[in-house]
């Protein structure tokens, strides 16, 4: 665990009771108290993570838009100061090379944020690209980063005091406002699949946030919450994750976020590669027989190899053992599965994606 | 905290020999490393193991972990409480045993003291 980055939040995570583990590189609480429950808290009331991992690219100069614009997957042209958009990144070939989020400053100004296990190789990519008038700075060791996430996040908030304006729309940001007298970034964001924000501040001034947040469980009941609960969460609203539903080899297509890769703009990295049609498709799968799936575990259907998982988690509201997978495209509308299990093959039948779905 | 009554493995799992028959299950300290407990793939009764062979798998939120035994014998029968309650283990793992057997113990197993000092590590 030495060699493990932490977050400026370790020391608070063994304060608390969180059990650390090794998650891509970084010392980070896999859960405090039970997965289940901290899973329930942020489906039915209010969760605190610690995101501090998560990578930050500053992008700024006056050519900033035209090359995020050739980066990125999805169209950054209709985006006002404010606003937060999801794209991705993709190689020449259409596959992926990271889902990120991009948060606009002003026309010359933007923020990206990108996947913690990503970080280094996304800067080298994000480098390697450079044309123009750019300026690239990798700015993540210097930004802390909380989700408050859940149903009534706002009760934290009014709890703990803030000065300025919450954004009030999804994929919107408000680049300074006062939280619990703390200078901060808000955007409601989230990846959970429930209601809620994502707080930046300085590093340095991440425990306080942090903890301030926390000290209001008196009124609020607010819980803090770990990664299995973060897994278990994004799996239940099947929120694609890096390394899982998308990978270098696997485009955008095939994961069915097409929304984020727009092929009317002007050309951008992977857009030839992306205009013929996916091989193969993300699927939801409930598995009928007794038993849990978990992810990389081989898909049948009629007898033949399809493809496999790329993530299976027990979700508690969800009733049995539910997996997403990559299959090929001629079964994508098939019924009846096959999920091989240590050996043994179990039945499962297609769900519609998301499995959960908010109110 | 450990009974005394039972053997243990390297692997946290504990033997209890009761009517001449061997009961196994996992330690309070494995299912607490394990987490939230959903599920339990029980062996059939009648399946044969031989020490160090994996007979069950207990699931958790977070992974699946194979079971050993330190037995080498039959299974005579499973805790079925498990199929619908799979967080009994979670909630009494020293109560909650996960199959018995009929066979003896067959190679490295430790006393409460020796197990007690190991986790302690």
């Amino acid at each position: 665990m030495e060699n493990l980055k932490k977050t400026p939040l370790y020391d608070t995570h063994v304060k608390l009771g969180g059990k650390i583990v090794d998650f891509g590189g970084w010392a980070m609480p896999v859960q405090y108290s039970s997965p289940i429950e901290e899973h329930m808290a942020v489906r039915k009331n209010v969760g605190l993570f610690d995101v501090s991992h998560m990578g930050e690219m500053d992008v700024s100069g006056k050519d900033a838009f035209a090359y995020l614009q050739k980066l990125c997957t999805n169209d950054l042209t209709t985006m006002t100061p404010g606003r937060c958009r999801y794209s991705m990144l993709c190689y020449e070939d259409g596959g992926v090379v990271d889902d990120i989020l991009v948060y606009k400053y002003d026309d010359e100004h933007y923020l990206i944020i990108v996947n913690a296990g990503n970080t280094d190789k996304d800067y080298e990519w994000f480098k390697s690209h450079l044309f123009g008038d750019v300026k690239l700075v990798n700015q993540s060791p210097e930004w802390g980063q909380v989700a408050l996430q859940g149903p009534n996040f706002m009760a934290v908030l009014d709890a703990v005091g803030y000065e300025g304006a919450i954004p009030e729309k999804n994929y919107t940001f408000t680049p300074a406002i006062k939280v619990a007298g703390i200078d901060c970034m808000m955007s409601r964001t989230g990846y959970t699949g429930e209601d809620g924000v994502e707080i930046y501040c300085k590093a340095a001034d991440t425990p306080k946030l942090f903890e301030a947040l926390l000290a209001t469980a008196d009124k609020t009941g607010i819980v803090p919450c770990a990664l299995a609960a973060r897994d278990s969460l994004r799996f239940e609203a099947c929120m694609p994750l890096y390394g899982h539903e998308m990978e270098k080899d696997i485009t955008p297509m095939e994961v069915g976020i097409g929304f984020a890769v727009k092929m009317n703009k002007d050309d951008f990295i992977g857009k030839s590669a992306l205009v013929d049609p996916p091989k193969r498709k993300r699927i939801g799968l409930k598995v009928t027989d007794r038993g849990i799936v978990r992810e990389h575990y081989p898909v049948y259907c009629n007898g033949k190899l399809v493809g496999q998982t790329t993530s299976g988690v027990f979700v508690p509201t969800l009733e049995g053992s539910h997996a997403m997978a990559l299959v090929d495209m001629d079964v994508a509308d098939a019924t009846d599965f096959e999920i091989e299990v240590r050996g043994k093959k179990l039945k499962a039948v297609q769900v519609p994606l998301p499995f959960y779905k908010r109110a | 905290m450990v009974p005394t009554n039972r053997k243990y493995t390297a692997n946290d799992e504990w033997i209890l020999e009761e009517d001449g028959k061997l009961k196994v299950g996992i330690t309070d300290f494995a299912q607490h490393e394990l987490g939230d407990i959903v599920f339990v793939d029980l062996p059939g009764v009648g399946d044969e193991f031989k020490a160090g062979d994996d007979f069950a798998v207990v699931e958790s939120v977070k992974a699946a972990a194979e079971i050993y035994t330190q037995v080498t014998g039959k299974v005579v029968a499973v805790n079925e409480a498990l199929n619908d309650d799979p967080a009994l283990l979670n909630a009494d793992a020293w109560e909650n045993y996960i199959a018995v057997f009929e066979g003896a113990i067959d190679g490295e197993v430790m006393d409460a003291a020796a197990y007690e000092a190991k986790i302690a590590q």
